[in-house]
């Protein structure tokens, strides 16, 4: 008997490779970006500056200054935070995915990234400037807006003690739909600040530095964690909520917290760089149709995706026209879209969600 | 020992009172079963019993304490449900849904064991589901998906079963095969189980005694022959002469005839070629 049992191992292994080879997929991804630029720097130096960073290694230095300035000062954290803010958006949209059951969910179905656009708007257009924690005024009013747009949804939703999927889909979508008319006629009367607001709503890198990894890189590692500690309960909440808590599951405790953090990352994500899209829909189902809906699996294996997915698609758009950057939101919609169709028409016929 | 009491329980949904007052309490190692018209309740009072649905007045204990305030994960290590049409994820392969009734047992941090993965395998066993491990539910068919889910109860390893109509999608070899595996853990391992069914034949076979719920009050309680009897299934059901006695183990069963239920016709106008009679 134990011998049929350990049958269904190799499926788990088969995912322990997969994470293992994804996690070296996105350190080769990392130096990749990083050397590929407007100044030209080989690979291999490249990986020797990048090593010779990591603390207990001493690599005698064969490179002029100004190649590990543009190395580490002006691409890796560029690449770093775009790999963040893809992991957060790709494990965020996994855990809304999970918890609505349902697969049109993304981090901005209920109301984040309208949140985050009106709060992002309202910053540039107001004449002051201020910081706080990290955040200039408009990553600070973008994280604000996410986050309050969320809580009001949640609290709109509520019905009594519980809090059904369905009820916080609708009034996410709905006050979404009123901040996105508001912002829309911020945006019509914003005379010439249109091309930064424009810029900012499609998602950018090209203010990148080291300050904005470590605003973000706490709200993403915290998230993640939470996120992956609760793996287990997003799979027994696939079945209904009913079965879930038959099955020990505390349901509006687990989703109160899943929520709060996938929004806290995505608020964290979307702050500084805009509202990129597609990253968390697709990453998800793609891992989803690839490697199965087991989320002790589709978690780890989103972060990485998304990471890799998302520094990919920063180097394209920062390459494909150079100098001329395009917006990101265009690139991750316009990579993404058929290499997602591509699996979708692979699996034809097979139920995957 | 007693392992369920039941205290004038009065469940509702909003405004809408489905049970009014009803008391009875369960011992441990039987097999009771809860019969009644469709809309009387029985399935209201298994989510009740779970804790999925909290009464309006009235209490349930479990061993002695009141079930509303024990944790979650601890009442699911003590009390498993089947529930009447689960909801299953098709993505999911059989096994790895049999193995969520693992899932009260393992902490955060928890990943199942070989011990964990041995006892699901042998609640699989049990069904006779190991075929199907390595299916997707989605493909699978209503009795399978029954199956699947009576497996994972067993995984759960609790010392009471619910079970709702858990043989509405069954033939009937695989209504005898479940019911009967639920009796042999009854007997061997001294569960006990509370089930709806509302298949008066199987509860008159199966239980042990039979609670039977007609506007939100219990209207008769006790074995299958004090409570399957012709005055009581008439008065609840509304049915003419219906209940009989099994020629082989003498419990009662009920046997059906056309035209004695509420819409029946006038006798003579049953038969169709009177009709057509009267017509020319």
């Amino acid at each position: 008997m134990t011998e049929q049992v350990m049958n269904f191992r190799p499926h788990w292994r088969r995912r322990v490779y997969a994470i293992a080879g994804m996690i070296i997929a996105a350190v080769l991804v990392v130096v990749l970006a990083t050397t590929i630029g407007s100044v030209k720097i080989p690979f291999l130096t490249t990986f020797r500056v990048l090593v010779s960073q990591l603390p207990f290694i001493d690599i005698n230095p064969d490179w002029v200054n100004a190649t590990e300035t543009i190395i580490t000062d002006i691409r890796l954290p560029r690449v770093i935070l775009a790999g963040l803010v893809g992991a957060a958006l790709a494990i965020a949209g996994a855990t809304y995915q999970g918890l609505f059951r349902n697969p049109l969910a993304d981090p901005y179905l209920i109301g984040a990234a309208q949140g985050a656009a009106l709060g992002a708007v309202i910053g540039f257009l107001l004449p002051i400037e201020f910081s706080a924690m990290g955040f200039g005024v408009i990553p600070m009013l973008a994280f604000t807006g996410a986050v309050l747009s969320v809580a009001v949804v949640y609290i709109l939703a509520r019905v009594g003690k519980t809090v059904p999927v369905t009820t916080l889909i609708l009034a996410g979508v709905a006050l979404g739909a009123l901040w996105g008319s508001i912002y829309s006629y911020l945006i019509i009367t914003s005379g010439e600040r249109i091309h930064g607001i424009i810029f900012w709503v499609m998602g950018s890198f090209s203010l990148s530095d080291w300050s904005e990894v470590a605003v973000v890189l706490p709200y993403v590692l915290i998230g993640v964690i939470v996120i992956m500690l609760y793996s287990r309960s997003l799979n027994v909440m696939q079945l209904d909520e009913e079965q879930a808590k038959q099955l020990g599951i505390n349901v509006e405790k687990v989703k109160l917290i899943l929520l709060a953090a996938a929004t806290l990352i995505t608020a964290a994500a979307v702050s500084f760089v805009g509202t990129i899209g597609f990253v968390g829909i697709i990453i998800p189902h793609a891992v989803r149709l690839i490697w199965g809906p087991d989320h002790r699996f589709l978690l780890p294996l989103s972060v990485l995706s998304g990471a890799i997915f998302l520094i990919i698609a920063d180097l394209v758009a920062r390459t494909i026209l150079a100098p001329t950057e395009i917006p990101i939101g265009i690139i991750t919609a316009v990579c993404g879209v058929p290499f997602f169709l591509y699996l979708l028409r692979r699996r034809k016929g097979i139920v995957y969600f | 020992m007693t392992r369920f009491e039941v205290e004038n329980l009065r469940l509702a949904y909003g405004h809408n009172t489905v049970i009014e007052d009803i008391s009875f309490r369960v011992t441990q190692g039987e097999i009771v079963g809860l019969i009644g018209p469709n809309g009387s309740g029985k399935s209201t009072m298994i989510k009740a019993l779970s804790r999925v649905l909290n009464p309006q007045s009235g209490r349930i204990l479990l061993d002695g304490n009141n079930i509303s305030g024990i944790p979650r994960s601890e009442l699911a290590r003590s009390m498993g449900v089947v529930p009447q049409t689960p909801i299953l994820p098709s993505s999911f392969t059989a096994f790895e849904i049999v193995l969520m009734g693992r899932n009260p047992h393992l902490g955060l941090l928890r990943y199942e064991s070989e011990q964990d993965m041995a006892i699901t395998w042998q609640a699989m066993a049990r069904t006779a589901t190991q075929s199907l491990a390595e299916r997707r539910v989605g493909e699978l068919s209503g009795g399978e998906i029954q199956r699947i889910v009576i497996a994972r109860v067993l995984a759960q390893q609790p010392e009471t079963i619910l079970l709702d109509e858990p043989t509405a999608n069954l033939d009937i070899s695989h209504q005898l095969e479940i019911l009967d595996l639920i009796k042999m853990l009854c007997r061997e391992n001294s569960l006990t189980v509370v089930i709806t069914l509302h298949d008066l034949n199987l509860a008159s076979q199966y239980c042990d005694r039979l609670i039977l719920i007609h506007n939100g009050l219990v209207h008769a309680h006790g074995t299958p022959e004090e409570v399957i009897n012709q005055a009581n299934i008439k008065d609840v059901y509304g049915t003419g002469e219906c209940v009989y006695t099994h020629p082989v183990n003498g419990l009662p069963i009920v046997l059906l005839k056309a035209g004695s239920g509420r819409n029946a016709l006038p006798e003579d106008t049953i038969n169709p070629r009177n009709k057509e009679t009267e017509k020319e």
